[in-house]
């Protein structure tokens, strides 16, 4: 309202005291808006960019744990982590992981999500019991599996055992051929609830005409499910996706408890190889390197994401 | 007749394999809990028992006696008054999000992005800085990083929960005189009193369940259950009576808050996508 800028030159007295307190209110606000805003923004910084900025400096220098060496080295620790095998094998196991544990629990929930979206006896009871692995701590999810997997004493085998009707002494964590398989059963089975979860309340949300439209179009099941449902759940789907995605990109836990990244270094994640660096070898410009090679690769991917999915409005 | 038998036989197929998927993800949370339970013959039978003659509880005593207890504790300290801090600090900026739009959508994304940076590229630099301020194994360091690995969290759901309460309430209040801080104490945070307590909730169990930063900055006496339990593993012998006891531990009280939050669950682990 533009009468309201210049409430001198307005002739009603009472309309320009309004204005007045208007502004006065609208500066109030500002200063109001900030206020509330900056404790919050000062502990992410103090967190967040001050360590970054130092990260970077240390990047730069040449601390290791004999030598606490602070001239400038230039591009030295980079030089030596891209020429490190180490680094990248652990950077292909990161994405290994990835690309078989984030498919699998996307259908394996989207197959259960698609069972319980039916009327079925004690629905709610089966929902509230399906949640409890994505709440446990993925810590003490680790550490049950390794209690599962254990050659002599754990359930695993036994199963096996029962099947093969024999006794079966599978070394499910020191197996090369087997590692992998075991840390993805652990981590597919405490994150297919995940998906499930998401994805039955996308499916709830589904619109039940258009489906029953497309039934008496004579419409079959895969061809409706294409066309009606998976674009309406698409948006809940590609959020799952996302938050998955960078789980898995900084796996830790599971691999700790189950197997430390062993045999040797068959199954380092990359944040278990700057853990091993940063604070078992205590290589620490060295560490500093990869711990901002993550970070500039996880921002690009998540600014890229950001933009494409549309996160809670 | 013949279409109602084959319904009923869908129905039928469809309930066994919701069972049988059921027993799947339960099966390893029985076996933990089973193993608290059992004596140490039990544990190392072979073939493996499915089930203690006894419920006997001397796993948890001996953890009760050696003070590893106390790590349920540090544990419990840690969480929930880093709980506390974000929450407070988190509710008002969202609300300044969600209301004044301060910032705009750029500030909501930096500040969401804060939270998805893998926890080891933000405890590294961390840890050398507190080394610095002599924080490492100290509640206040502990707590002072949860509070800030949790506040993007709570300011993203808040400003979520913020934005699904009628501003036509606070503008009446406003023009009943309240200031500012009073709509806020006396029409906001009681109108979105559900979504304040799931948020905590959560933010609460992250810092519980959480593993890294408590390895990395804990020594011995701000140690979390989390990190305890990894004590336990040995290079050829693990002690499984203390690893199951104490993750049982930890994880019952996360089961009994978990279960009051059965209605925000979906919300919450979406970061507020699904408003289930």
């Amino acid at each position: 309202m533009p009468a309201s800028c210049f409430p001198l030159t307005n002739s009603n007295p009472t309309e320009a005291f309004l204005a007045a307190t208007r502004t006065l209110a609208a500066t109030r606000d500002r200063r109001f808006k900030y206020v509330l805003v900056a404790p919050s923004i000062f502990v992410l910084l103090l967190i967040g960019i001050f360590p970054l900025v130092y990260l970077v400096l240390v990047s730069f220098q040449n601390i290791t744990m004999t030598d606490m060496d602070t001239s400038f080295q230039g591009l030295l620790n980079y030089r030596e982590m891209i020429r490190s095998t180490r680094m990248w094998e652990s950077l292909l196991h990161t994405v290994i992981f990835t690309a078989i544990a984030l498919p699998v629990e996307l259908v394996l929930g989207l197959a259960m999500a698609q069972l319980f979206i039916d009327r079925i006896p004690g629905r709610q009871v089966f929902v509230a019991l399906l949640v409890l692995p994505v709440v446990i701590s993925p810590i003490v999810a680790g550490a049950t599996w390794s209690l599962m997997f254990d050659n002599r004493f754990g359930p695993i085998n036994q199963i096996i055992g029962w099947l093969i009707g024999g006794e079966a002494t599978i070394l499910w964590t020191i197996n090369p051929n087997l590692v992998y398989p075991a840390i993805l059963v652990a981590e597919i089975w405490q994150w297919t609830p995940f998906m499930f979860l998401l994805l039955l309340a996308a499916l709830s949300a589904v619109d039940k005409s258009q489906l029953e439209a497309a039934s008496i179009d004579g419409a079959g099941w895969w061809r409706t499910f294409f066309r009606i449902v998976l674009p309406a759940i698409w948006p809940v789907m590609a959020i799952a996706i996302l938050i998955r995605g960078l789980d898995l990109f900084r796996l830790f836990d599971i691999v700790w408890a189950l197997t430390r990244g062993g045999p040797g270094t068959m199954t380092e994640t990359i944040s278990i190889f700057a853990y091993v660096k940063g604070f078992q070898q205590f290589d620490t410009s060295f560490t500093a390197a990869v711990a901002l090679l993550i970070i500039v690769l996880l921002s690009i991917v998540v600014m890229l994401a950001l933009k494409r999915v549309e996160l809670a409005r | 007749m013949n279409l109602r038998r084959r319904r009923r036989l869908k129905l039928v197929l469809r309930l066994a394999a919701a069972i049988a998927i059921t027993a799947f993800f339960l099966f390893p949370i029985y076996w933990l809990f089973m193993i608290s339970f059992k004596t140490p013959e039990e544990i190392f039978a072979f073939p493996p028992k499915w089930w203690p003659a006894q419920l006997q509880f001397d796993n948890y005593q001996v953890l009760f006696k050696d003070g590893d207890a106390n790590t349920v504790g540090n544990s419990l300290v840690v969480a929930s008054v880093s709980t506390v801090f974000a929450m407070f600090l988190g509710t008002l900026c969202a609300y300044s999000l969600a209301r004044f739009r301060t910032g705009g959508e750029n500030l909501a994304n930096w500040i969401i992005s804060q939270r998805m940076v893998p926890p080891i590229a933000v405890v590294f630099p961390i840890f050398l800085l507190y080394v610095w301020l002599k924080l490492v194994d100290t509640y206040v360091g502990l707590i002072l990083l949860y509070t800030a690995f949790n506040l993007p969290y709570v300011i993203w759901m808040m400003r979520g929960y913020i934005n699904d309460i009628p501003k036509a309430l606070e503008e009446s209040a406003l023009v009943d005189g309240c200031t500012r801080w009073q709509v806020l104490w006396k029409v906001v945070f009681p109108m979105c009193r559900a979504g304040l307590f799931a948020t905590a909730i959560f933010t609460f169990v992250f810092a519980w369940n959480d593993f890294i930063f408590a390895l990395v900055l804990t020594r011995t006496e701000v140690s979390t259950y989390t990190v305890q339990v990894t004590h336990y593993f040995g290079g050829q012998s693990n002690f499984w009576a203390k690893i199951s006891a104490m993750s049982v531990l930890g994880t019952v009280p996360i089961f009994i808050v978990v279960g009051f939050m059965q209605r925000y669950l979906v919300r919450g682990i979406s970061l507020g996508a699904v408003k289930g």
